[in-house]
């Protein structure tokens, strides 16, 4: 990272907080890493989606907590005692609705923090890490979302955990434990429900934990930037605040209206009616469906006719993730400059949403074919196109510095895209 | 980038053309004119309390509301003493006494509206094997909502088309999944007599009593839209505000 010149914040000179700082130097943590931490002065507007993230998992640790000292975790009672939150208790209908939407919310958001990391090649050297991170982060969130939906014991909740569970039962010999062991008996129960509601508790501070992680790797090298090149002095960087507070505080306030207009106006339009129906194990809805964010994922499983190897292709389909910064051989990190890699980010966001369609509709006829050609493109596109590109692919001429596209003036050559990455 | 636009709309295009196709294969409900949807929407109480009358006089007879108290009835608009009367017209079962027998008891406010049937296998027994499902969260848990009571309530066909023959037991109806259904046509004109005088069409009943299911799903909508409302303007001049701080902040940046 570029260096920076630290100058301290009026409020370091308060004889309190000096004394206060000489034990526990928290507010040179705070000074260092919130208020003047250096980021790069030309992020856009899609560096607002990880304080969005962030806030979310705030929202949802809050209205959880609150949903919980009234949420009855029992198959008799669930269904039951979530009305009663959403009739009799004061305002729970709001909390339950900011908890449910919410969800989507920070799906929403994560999926648009993700898209960003892909399009200016966030995940390469030196943010491995932060990238990996990241993932763990995702992977949590799927957790913690897919259990969340079975507590209300409803018509979807008892059948999306009696599909997902028995997924695991594809794996030979250790399969049927794993199984009767997720349950806590023979099949989708009270024992079930029970440590879903224990781990849907205890993840979402599991994952603020990681939070924490993924912040720290992040503030090493500081963030990524549209241009993806490295700062290479003072003047391509800004303190955080006030600059990114404004900015991202604007940016909340519009992603608030988006989120209340569903909260207010249109509370289950992302959910599925069944979930409305208490759970009946002997009445199999007709066309069991995930919630919207994994359909994509749900796709790809469905997409070999082999029980074991949907299940694979599944889970291969997010580790595969852990993988990009090597599976894409390309130097230059942003999209900007790699004029054939633009497109296909194109087309695998479309193949994301392809894959999304087919994983909604009944795994048969075209929707089948289509999931089945988009999972196929899913993989090429990270073990065939990526390593190519970075081969053939010609980048554009990168600029000098972040602030040399604005400032102008400085050296105005470019440098090589095949200078290699300097570490600072 | 043209090209990856290009791609974008091609396949959007497509896309849609298989919603288009999908969606002719069932048809969709037609949607009717309510007070209470849109942003400003409320519920009009006389629909909603000639809606209450509605399932209690004919569908209570066969379909339970469990997630419903009589003092729920305030949301329709009734008083307290209304409500009191109502409860009392109902025997419930109360208990153990301190002699360890259940015992019955007029229903009170804080009960829960009586369920016909004891059970599912006897509500089942009572309609030929099917069941009449609990209509508390109807409205909420049929695509379609109210659109789709209505549609039901109003679209049984005395004869089916040509060519369909009905089971035993069954009736057409044109908006059910399936069209045969184990409900006999519920409603027809002057099943109820309205106190206000209302003129009782099939129409008349389908739309109050879908009205008082849509509220009984969603009991707070009004606190909800105008809650949502007041959020909204909030959020707006906060996102005007903090705009023009950013503005202000940024001026002399350059980026
Ligand atoms: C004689 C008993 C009876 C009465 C009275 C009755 N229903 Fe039903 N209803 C049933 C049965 C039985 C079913 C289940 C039908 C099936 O699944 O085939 C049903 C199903 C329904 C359904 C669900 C349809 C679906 O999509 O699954 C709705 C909505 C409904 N009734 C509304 C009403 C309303 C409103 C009234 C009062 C106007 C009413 N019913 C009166 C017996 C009754
Ligand atoms: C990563 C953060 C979280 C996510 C993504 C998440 C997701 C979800 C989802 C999808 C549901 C089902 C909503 C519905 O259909 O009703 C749910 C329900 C629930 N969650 Fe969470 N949740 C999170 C954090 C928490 C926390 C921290 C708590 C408790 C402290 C909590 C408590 C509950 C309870 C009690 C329910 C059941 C009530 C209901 O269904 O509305 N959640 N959650």
């Amino acid at each position: 990272m570029a260096k920076y010149d630290y100058v301290p914040s009026p409020f370091m000179a308060n004889s309190i907080v000096k004394w206060v700082d000489h034990r526990l130097p928290i507010f040179s943590l705070i000074d260092h890493e919130l208020i003047k931490y250096p980021a790069p002065r030309n992020l856009n507007y899609l560096w607002n989606f990880g304080s969005l993230a962030g806030i979310m998992l705030v929202v949802m640790i809050l209205s959880g907590i609150f949903l919980a000292m009234n949420y009855n975790p029992s198959t008799a009672g669930a269904f039951d005692s979530v009305e009663r939150i959403m009739r009799d208790v004061n305002y729970g209908w709001l909390i339950r609705y900011i908890h449910m939407n919410g969800a989507s919310m920070f799906f929403i958001v994560v999926y648009i923090h993700i898209l960003r990391g892909l399009y200016y090649g966030s995940y390469k050297y030196p943010r491995e890490i932060l990238w990996w991170l990241g993932i763990v982060i995702f992977i949590a969130m799927m957790a913690t979302a897919f259990m969340g939906y079975v507590l209300p014991w409803g018509q979807m909740s008892f059948w999306g955990a009696t599909v997902i569970t028995n997924l695991f039962s594809a794996f030979p010999i250790v399969g049927e434990h794993i199984v009767l062991w997720l349950w806590g008996g023979f099949s989708v129960d009270n024992p079930t429900l029970n440590r879903f509601f224990a781990l849907h508790y205890l993840l979402p501070f599991v994952i603020a934990g990681v939070v924490l992680l993924h912040l720290w790797a992040l503030h090493v090298h500081g963030s990524n930037n549209p241009l993806g090149i490295d700062a290479k002095g003072p003047q391509d960087k800004i303190p955080f605040h006030p600059y990114y507070t404004a900015k991202d505080a604007f940016g909340l306030a519009v992603f608030l209206i988006f989120y209340a207009y569903f909260v207010f106006f249109s509370p289950y339009s992302l959910g599925h009616p069944d979930n409305w129906i208490e759970a009946n194990p002997l009445v199999t809805p007709a066309h069991i469906v995930p919630e919207w964010y994994f359909l994509p994922f749900y796709a790809v499983l469905r997409a070999v006719p082999d029980k074991l190897g949907g299940v694979l292709l599944m889970f291969g389909a997010i580790v595969i993730l852990f993988l990009l910064p090597w599976l894409d051989t390309s130097r230059v990190r942003s999209a900007r400059f790699r004029p054939v890699y633009r497109v296909f980010f194109w087309l695998f966001v479309i193949c994301c949403l392809v894959l999304g369609y087919a994983g909604s509709q009944p795994a048969e006829g075209l929707p089948l074919i289509l999931g089945q050609v988009a999972t196929i493109w899913y993989f090429a596109h990270f073990l065939v196109f990526l390593p190519l590109l970075g081969w053939f692919e010609r980048p554009l001429p990168l600029p000098a510095s972040i602030a040399e596209p604005v400032l102008g003036g400085g050296k105005s050559g470019t440098v090589a895209a095949s200078k290699p990455m300097e570490k600072a | 980038m043209r090209t990856a636009k290009l791609l974008i709309a091609s396949v959007l295009a497509f896309g849609l053309g298989i919603a288009a196709a999908s969606a002719a294969e069932t048809p969709k409900v037609p949607t009717q004119k309510w007070a209470h949807t849109g942003f400003f929407g409320t519920f009009d109480r006389a629909e909603l309390q000639r809606g209450y009358q509605v399932y209690k006089e004919v569908c209570a007879a066969c379909h339970a509301m469990h997630q419903i108290r009589f003092r729920n009835l305030a949301g329709i608009g009734l008083s307290e003493a209304e409500i009191a009367a109502l409860a009392k017209e109902y025997e419930v079962t109360d208990g153990p006494n301190d002699e360890g027998e259940m015992f019955q008891r007029p229903a009170r406010p804080a009960d829960r509206f009586k369920s016909p049937f004891p059970n599912q296998q006897a509500a089942r027994a009572a309609n030929g094997g099917a069941y009449p499902p609990d209509l508390s969260l109807i409205a909420k848990n049929r695509v379609g909502g109210e659109n789709y009571i209505y549609a039901l309530l109003t679209g049984y066909k005395e004869t089916p088309p040509a060519g369909v023959t009905v089971m035993e037991g069954m009736h057409y109806n044109e908006w059910f999944p399936g069209h045969q259904i184990g409900m006999a046509p519920p409603l027809s004109a002057d099943r109820v007599t309205y106190a206000d005088g209302t003129k009782a069409t099939l129409e008349q009943h389908a739309h109050d009593v879908s009205v008082f299911l849509a509220w009984a799903s969603s009991p707070h909508l009004e606190a909800r839209n105008s809650l949502g409302l007041k959020v909204m303007l909030f959020l707006f001049i906060l996102a005007g505000l903090l705009y023009a701080t950013k503005r202000k902040v940024w001026r002399n940046i350059k980026h």
